[in-house]
C-alpha cells in the first residue's frame, strides 16, 4: 500500500469489504489511519485494477492489447530472461517502485546476476540515505526517528506530507502537547508546516546554508558538546596535511591501521580510540614521518568559523534574515546546553565505562525530500548531521534516535555486486556502499557499467541507482545494453518521469529497421496506470488486500527507537480478477529459471508462494525474511531455524513482532556495550565494536584523490573537476547544479511539488473518494507576486522553463516563499489511464510539473550532458526546477496544455482477430 | 416547528474538541466518518459520478485549509467541519416533520430518515453548513456522532468513539461529555480556551475548537558580534581549553 507501513484491521461483512480501521496496538500507528488508509476500500474496488495478463497488440503505447492466460505470460517471461540470463544478465533491467518487498526483488536480481537493479530511492530518499548511513550509521526517516517524547525543540527540514505519515502525525501531536516548539524550514506554509510555532520560508535549496550559519553560530559562541565529539565522533581524528600527496587528506593510522589523534595530557600520538585520553581538537602535529595533520575539528572550525559563513553572508540567498538565524542558533543552544534531559538509568559505554545516567540535548530533527530533492541534498543533509553531532544530539536523550535495526557500521561493509560466481549470481547484491574507487562499476575507461549510471564517476555513491535515467539511457545505449525491462509498480511513463512527452517516445522509439530501441517492456502494476500502455507484456497484481506481504528486517521494517520489529499483511479478499500477486510471480519465475537459493540443484523450484518463501528463506544460517517468531518452538528472535507455524504466530501477535530493549539500551546505541551485543546476538549486526560517527567522511576524500590523479582507478578526464569539487570530506553548500545553469533572469523562480496526504504514498485519483478531495491542482504563489505579475485566482497561467511550457491555473496564497511556486504533484493524469471519463478533471485542468523539467542538465559543451542529479549519489534533483510564470493571453481556451494523446487499454479477447 | 427536549437534569452533552493547534489537514476524519458511516446504520452515503467529470458525494466531515491574517501576520489553518450538535439547534426547530431531533439523554442531533420530507430547510438553518443532501434518498443527511459505535457493547470499550476520532492522525480530535467539567474534553477546553464556532450565533454549539497557539523558548537578545577575520574565537577557545576524556 504504502511506505508508512500501518498495521490495520479489515472487517468483512458476508465476504465484502466493510471496514477497515488502525490497529490499536500495531508500533507504527497505534490505531490511527490517515485518509487513504480509509479509503481502502474503494481502491479496493476501483474500476482501474488490471484484470488480466496482457500481451501488446499494434504499436508499443497505442494501448491495444490482447488478454492472455498466465500460463503463457509465464512462458513468454521465462523464455525471454532464460536468453538473456544465459548470454549477459545483464540485459536484464529490473526496477520496482514504492513497494515493500525489496529483500526479496534485490535478491532476485542478484540470483538472476543482474547489476541493473533498482527500486524508487533513487528519485526520492537517496541523498538522506547516503548522507546519514556515511555520517551517522542512520537515516532520517527509514533509520532514525525524533524522541517525541523528550525533545523540546524539533526541527522540521523540508519536510510535507511526503514521508513517514502517520508517525510524524503522532510525533507532532505529542510534541504539541508538551508544549515542545517546532520550527520548520520549509518554503511553503502547509500541513505540517502550518501547526509549527515558527516557520522559516526558506529559498528553495539554501537550507545547507542556512544549516552551516547555525554551525557558524554555535562555533562562535563556544556551544558545542566537545566531550560527546571525542568520545563518539571522528572529530579528534588526525587529518593528513600533505597538499599534492596520494594520502592528502586521509585519517593518519599507525602501522596497525588505528586511526591517530595527538593526545594532550602526554603531548605525543596515540590510538583514537583509546581511553582516557585528552585528545586535541584543534592545532597541528607532526606525524612519525615528519608530516603534519590536523585533527578533523579543526578543519570544521576552521571552514565554518570563517565570515562566509555567517548568517550575515548567507540571509539575502536563504531568504532568511540573519538575526533570526541567529536566535534560531540562539535557541538551539539554549535548550541542548540549558535544559539537558537526564534520565536515571545506568548504561556502560564501549570504553567500559559505566554511566549513572543518560544525559542528552533534547533538540530532534528531521528532514527529508524538501533537503533530498536537490543536487545539493547529499551535502545538506551531511550538515544538518554535522550540526547534530556537534551538539551531541545523537541517539540521546530527548534528540534524533536511531530506529532499530540501525546504527549499523560506516560506511556499510558491502561493496555492489559486480563479478558473477557458481549459479552466475552475482557475488554481492546489486545496491552497496562503495568507499574507494575500486568498488564503482566502471569499464576500464571509468565510463558506467549499470544501465543508470550508478556506482559510476557520474554518481559514485548512487546506493539506490538513478531510475529517473532508465529511460533515457536505454534509449541511448540501444538493444545492446539492456533487452529487457521489467518494472513493478513504477509509473515511469508519467510522475516519475523528468519530462513524460520525450520518455513516451523514447519508450516507443524505434531504429533504422523499425526494431523498438528498448527491445522488450513488461510491466507488473495492479492499476492501469500510464505506464502499462508501454508494456509488450503486463502482469497484473492483486491490491494489497489479496496478497501477503512482508515488512522484513532486510529490507525497510517497522522498527522504533525502542527495538526491533517486523510486520507481515495476509490476504482478507479473494481475487475476483485473473491477476497474481508478484512477489508470487517472481518467486514462480525465479524457480522456473532455476535461480539459486529459489531452486534446488537439480532445477527443481524451493517455494510455492511468497508466504512459504517468507517462513523457509534462509539469507544467512537462521536469518530470513522475518525475525519474529523463529525456531523450532517460536521463541527465537532474530536468528533461528525456521518455524513452519510462524505466519501464524505473526497472525495471532496483530501481524507485527516487535522486541522491546530493555531501558539500558534505548540511548547512545552507537557506543552502548548492552544495545551493540544484543544487537549482534539478533544478528542485525555483524561485530560489537563502537560505531564511530563521521563528522570528516574519509570515503569522500578516497574519491577526490583520485580525481587528482592518484591511484589505479580515476575518473574520466570530464569528470574529474566534478569529482574534485563535490567529494569535499567536510559538508559544504553550492549553488544547486541546474539553477547554476540556468538563465536566471528568464526563469527566476524556484518550482516545486508536495504529495497531499490525502494520497500519500500513492495514485490516488483512482480512488472515488480521494478524488473527491483534490480532483485538480494549482500552481501557488505568493500574493505580491501575483500582484506584480497580473495574476488572480483561478486564471490561465503560463509557467515556462527551459525545456518547456506549462499551461496551468493559479491560486494565490502568502504562505509560501516569495520566489517560489509549488503544486500538488500526481494529481494532474493522462486521458486513458487509471479508468477515469475522458473529460475528467485530473486530464483537463490538472496537471504535472514534470513536464518542465529534463533528465539532462544544460549542455555546456561538447560531452554528453550529465544527468540532473546530485553529483555525489545521483539523487534527482526535481526541485532544481527554475520557472517563469505569465498570464495567459485574453481569450486563451481553459484546458491545461500539454494535453498528452489519450492512450487508454484497449483490450481484445483471445479469440477474437487472427491468432 | 419541531421542539427541542428539555435537557434532563444530570444529562450528558457528548461532542468533539478539536484542536486547532494540532490538526495538520490530512483528511482523515473526513474519510474514516465516510466509511464507517457509508456502510453503517444509517446507510450508504451517496458518491456521484465517482469516476467522472464531476465527482462529488454525501460527507458528514470535510477539512476546509486557508490562510488567516490578522495584524499583519499571515497563517494556515486546518478547519474539519462537521455537525455542532448545538444545544439551540435551529436545524431542529425549522423542521417542519420532526425528522430532525436532538437527543435528551447525550444531546446528540440526528436525522430520522424515514419521516425526513427533504425540504432542505435544516440546511438553510445550519450556518456551519453541516447537512448534505442525498441526492439519491431524497433527504437530508449528518453527522451521528457515530451513535451506532459509542453505544455498541460489543466493541471493546477504548473504540467506542467516533470513527474521526479513532482515526485522527495528530490526535488532534477528543470525544466525551462536555456537560462533565471533570471529563477530558471539558478539561482541556478550560485550560486550552476551547471556543464556539460563530458564537454570535447562538446555537451554543456542544462541539469545541481550541485555537492555535505557538510555543517559544525565551532567549536573551544577543547583539551581533563585531565581523572578524577568519580563526577560531575565543569562546570556542576557552571551551576547548578545558581538558576532555575520551
Amino acid at each position: 500500500m504504502c511506505a508508512c507501513r500501518c498495521g490495520i484491521k479489515v472487517h468483512l461483512e458476508d465476504g465484502k469489504l466493510r471496514y477497515i480501521e488502525g490497529n490499536r496496538d500495531h508500533p507504527v500507528n497505534r490505531g490511527v489511519l490517515c485518509a487513504k488508509g480509509s479509503a481502502g476500500i474503494m481502491t479496493a474496488i476501483s474500476p482501474a485494477r488490471l484484470t488480466t495478463p496482457l500481451k501488446r497488440i499494434g504499436p508499443r503505447g497505442s494501448g491495444g492489447f490482447e488478454r492472455i492466460s498466465w500460463k503463457e505470460a509465464m512462458e513468454m517471461l521465462t523464455r525471454r530472461l532464460a536468453g538473456i540470463r544465459a548470454s549477459d544478465p545483464n540485459r536484464l533491467a529490473f526496477y520496482t517502485g514504492r513497494d515493500q518487498s525489496q529483500s526479496l526483488t534485490s535478491h532476485f536480481a542478484r540470483m538472476f546476476g543482474t547489476i541493473n537493479y533498482a527500486a524508487h530511492g533513487g528519485f526520492c530518499s537517496v541523498n538522506m540515505a547516503a548522507a546519514g548511513l556515511y555520517s551517522v550509521g542512520g537515516a532520517f526517516w527509514e533509520f532514525g526517528e525524533p524522541d517525541w517524547e523528550r525533545a523540546q525543540l524539533f526541527l522540521l527540514f523540508g519536510v510535507a506530507e511526503d514521508h513517514d505519515s502517520n508517525p510524524i502525525k503522532l510525533g507532532l501531536g505529542r510534541l504539541k502537547a508538551r508544549g515542545a516548539k517546532i520550527i520548520s524550514i520549509n518554503p511553503v506554509r502547509t500541513g505540517y508546516s502550518a501547526i509549527a510555532d515558527e516557520l522559516v520560508p526558506i529559498t528553495p535549496g539554501t537550507d545547507g546554508l542556512f544549516v552551516l550559519a547555525l554551525v557558524h553560530c554555535l562555533l562562535e559562541a563556544g556551544k558545542i558538546d566537545a566531550e560527546f565529539l571525542v568520545r563518539y565522533t571522528n572529530a579528534h581524528h588526525l587529518v593528513i596535511d600533505a597538499p599534492g600527496e596520494a594520502d592528502d587528506g586521509l585519517i593518519a593510522r599507525d602501522a596497525a591501521g588505528r586511526e591517530l589523534s595527538f593526545d594532550r595530557a602526554t603531548q605525543s600520538l596515540a590510538d583514537a580510540q583509546s581511553v582516557g585520553i585528552d585528545p586535541a581538537l584543534l592545532g597541528s602535529f607532526p606525524l612519525p614521518d615528519g608530516r603534519y595533520a590536523r585533527p578533523a575539528f579543526d578543519l570544521l572550525a576552521a571552514r565554518y568559523g570563517a565570515p562566509d559563513h555567517a548568517p550575515e553572508a548567507v540571509a539575502a540567498r536563504c531568504g532568511i534574515d540573519a538575526a533570526t538565524i541567529r536566535r534560531i542558533a540562539a535557541e538551539i543552544a539554549e535548550v541542548a546546553f540549558n535544559r539537558p534531559v537526564v534520565i536515571d538509568q545506568p548504561w556502560t559505554d564501549t570504553a567500559g565505562r559505566r554511566h549513572a545516567n543518560m544525559t542528552g540535548r533534547p533538540v530532534a530533527m528531521h528532514a527529508m525530500r524538501g533537503v533530498s530533492a536537490h543536487s545539493n541534498g547529499f551535502h545538506t543533509c551531511r550538515a544538518i548531521h554535522v550540526l547534530q553531532m556537534l551538539l551531541g544530539a545523537v541517539d540521546t536523550p530527548g534528540s534524533w534516535r536511531y530506529k532499530s535495526p540501525y546504527p549499523k557500521p560506516i560506511p556499510g561493509a558491502a561493496r555492489p555486486g559486480r563479478s558473477r560466481g557458481p549459479g552466475a549470481a552475482l557475488d554481492a547484491p546489486p545496491l552497496g556502499f562503495p568507499v574507494q574507487p575500486q568498488d564503482l562499476l566502471v569499464d576500464e575507461a571509468g565510463e558506467a557499467l549499470r544501465l543508470d549510471g550508478a556506482f559510476s564517476w557520474e554518481a559514485p555513491l548512487g546506493i539506490h541507482g538513478l531510475m529517473h535515467m532508465i529511460i533515457a539511457r536505454a534509449y541511448e545505449a540501444g538493444p545492446s545494453k539492456i533487452d529487457t525491462l521489467l518494472l513493478f509498480m513504477a509509473n515511469m511513463a508519467w510522475n516519475s518521469a523528468m519530462n513524460p512527452g520525450e520518455t513516451t517516445r523514447m519508450l516507443s522509439a524505434c531504429d533504422e529497421l523499425g526494431n523498438y530501441r528498448i527491445p522488450f517492456v513488461a510491466v507488473a502494476d495492479a492499476f492501469a496506470s500510464e505506464t502499462v500502455a508501454y508494456a509488450d507484456l503486463v502482469l497484473p497484481d492483486t491490491t494489497y488486500l489479496e496478497r501477503y506481504d512482508c515488512i522484513s528486517l532486510l529490507d525497510r521494517p517497522i522498527g522504533s527507537a525502542h527495538g526491533p520489529a517486523d510486520a507481515i499483511r495476509v490476504p482478507v479478499l479473494r481475487p475476483d480478477r485473473d491477476v497474481r500477486p508478484f512477489q508470487d510471480v517472481l518467486i514462480d519465475l525465479a524457480g522456473r529459471l532455476a535461480l539459486p537459493d529459489f531452486a534446488d540443484g537439480e532445477g527443481t523450484p524451493l517455494y510455492a508462494s511468497y508466504a512459504d518463501y517468507m517462513v523457509r528463506h534462509e539469507r544467512k544460517p537462521g536469518v530470513g525474511p522475518l525475525a519474529g517468531f523463529r525456531g523450532e518452538d517460536g521463541t527465537a528472535i532474530g536468528k533461528g531455524a525456521p518455524n513452519p507455524r510462524q505466519l501464524e504466530r505473526y497472525v495471532q501477535n496483530g501481524g507485527f513482532w516487535t522486541h522491546e530493549l530493555p531501558p539500558e539500551q534505548l540511548y547512545f546505541k552507537h557506543a552502548n556495550q548492552a544495545y551493540l551485543a544484543g544487537a549482534n546476538a539478533m544478528g542485525l549486526i555483524e561485530e560489537e565494536r563502537q560505531i564511530v560517527l563521521q563528522l570528516y567522511c574519509e570515503p569522500l576524500q578516497r574519491f577526490r584523490l583520485a580525481a587528482a590523479g592518484h591511484g589505479s582507478h580515476q575518473p574520466p578526464e570530464r569528470l574529474r573537476a566534478r569529482i574534485r569539487r563535490f567529494f569535499d570530506p567536510l559538508p559544504f553548500w553550492y549553488e544547486p547544479l541546474e539553477q547554476a545553469l540556468a538563465d536566471r533572469e528568464r526563469f527566476p523562480l524556484h518550482a516545486i511539488t508536495q504529495r497531499p496526504m490525502a494520497m500519500y504514498h500513492s495514485w490516488g485519483s483512482h480512488n472515488a473518494w480521494l478524488r473527491q478531495i483534490l480532483p485538480e491542482n494549482r500552481i501557488y504563489l505568493h500574493r505580491d507576486l501575483a500582484a506584480t505579475l497580473g495574476i488572480r485566482d483561478d486564471d490561465w497561467v503560463w509557467v515556462r522553463s527551459r525545456t518547456g511550457s506549462l499551461k496551468c491555473q493559479a491560486r494565490t496564497m502568502t504562505g509560501v516563499n516569495r520566489h517560489t511556486v509549488w503544486t500538488w504533484n500526481a494529481i494532474g493524469k493522462r486521458a486513458g489511464a487509471w479508468a477515469l471519463d475522458p473529460e475528467a478533471p485530473e486530464f483537463r485542468r490538472a496537471f504535472l510539473l514534470n513536464h518542465l523539467i529534463s533528465e539532462y542538465l544544460p549542455r555546456t559543451g561538447e560531452e554528453t550532458p550529465s544527468s540532473n542529479s546530485d553529483p555525489v549519489t545521483g539523487q534527482a534533483a526535481w526541485f532544481d526546477l527554475t520557472v517563469s510564470i505569465e498570464p495567459c493571453a485574453a481569450g486563451t481556451a481553459p484546458g491545461t496544455d500539454p494535453c498528452m494523446e489519450a492512450n487508454p487499454l484497449r483490450i481484445r479477447l483471445a479469440s477474437e482477430g487472427s491468432r | 416547528m419541531t421542539m427541542l427536549p428539555k435537557a434532563a437534569p444530570g444529562a450528558r452533552k457528548l461532542g468533539l474538541v478539536i484542536d486547532l493547534d494540532t490538526c495538520v489537514g490530512c483528511h482523515a476524519c473526513a474519510v474514516s466518518c465516510k466509511e464507517w458511516n457509508g456502510g453503517g446504520e444509517a446507510g450508504a452515503l451517496p458518491d456521484y459520478d465517482k469516476y467522472g467529470t464531476n465527482p462529488d458525494g454525501v460527507w458528514f466531515n470535510r477539512v476546509h485549509s486557508y490562510e488567516t491574517e490578522s495584524q499583519g501576520c499571515s497563517r494556515t489553518v486546518n478547519l474539519p467541519r462537521s455537525c455542532l450538535h448545538c444545544e439551540d439547534a435551529l436545524c431542529v426547530t425549522v423542521c417542519p416533520t420532526g425528522a430532525s431531533y436532538k437527543r435528551a439523554e447525550d444531546g446528540i442531533v440526528l436525522i430520522d430518515t424515514d419521516i425526513c420530507i427533504g425540504c432542505k430547510l435544516c440546511s438553510w438553518a445550519c450556518p456551519y453548513g453541516a447537512r448534505e443532501f442525498d441526492e439519491d434518498a431524497g433527504v437530508m443527511r449528518k453527522c451521528t456522532l457515530c451513535v451506532d459505535r459509542i453505544y455498541d457493547q460489543s466493541l471493546p470499550e477504548a473504540e467506542r468513539e467516533p470513527a474521526c476520532v479513532a482515526s485522527c492522525p495528530a490526535r488532534a480530535r477528543h470525544f466525551g461529555d462536555l456537560a462533565d467539567p471533570q471529563s477530558g474534553v471539558s478539561r482541556l477546553v478550560a485550560e486550552r480556551g476551547g471556543t464556539d464556532l460563530l458564537a454570535d450565533f447562538g446555537y451554543r454549539p456542544t462541539n469545541k475548537y481550541l485555537p492555535p497557539r505557538r510555543a517559544s523558548i525565551p532567549v536573551p537578545p544577543a547583539p551581533t558580534p563585531e565581523p572578524r577575520g577568519g580563526g577560531i574565537g575565543s569562546a570556542l577557545l576557552n571551551l576547548l581549553d578545558k581538558a576532555l576524556s575520551r
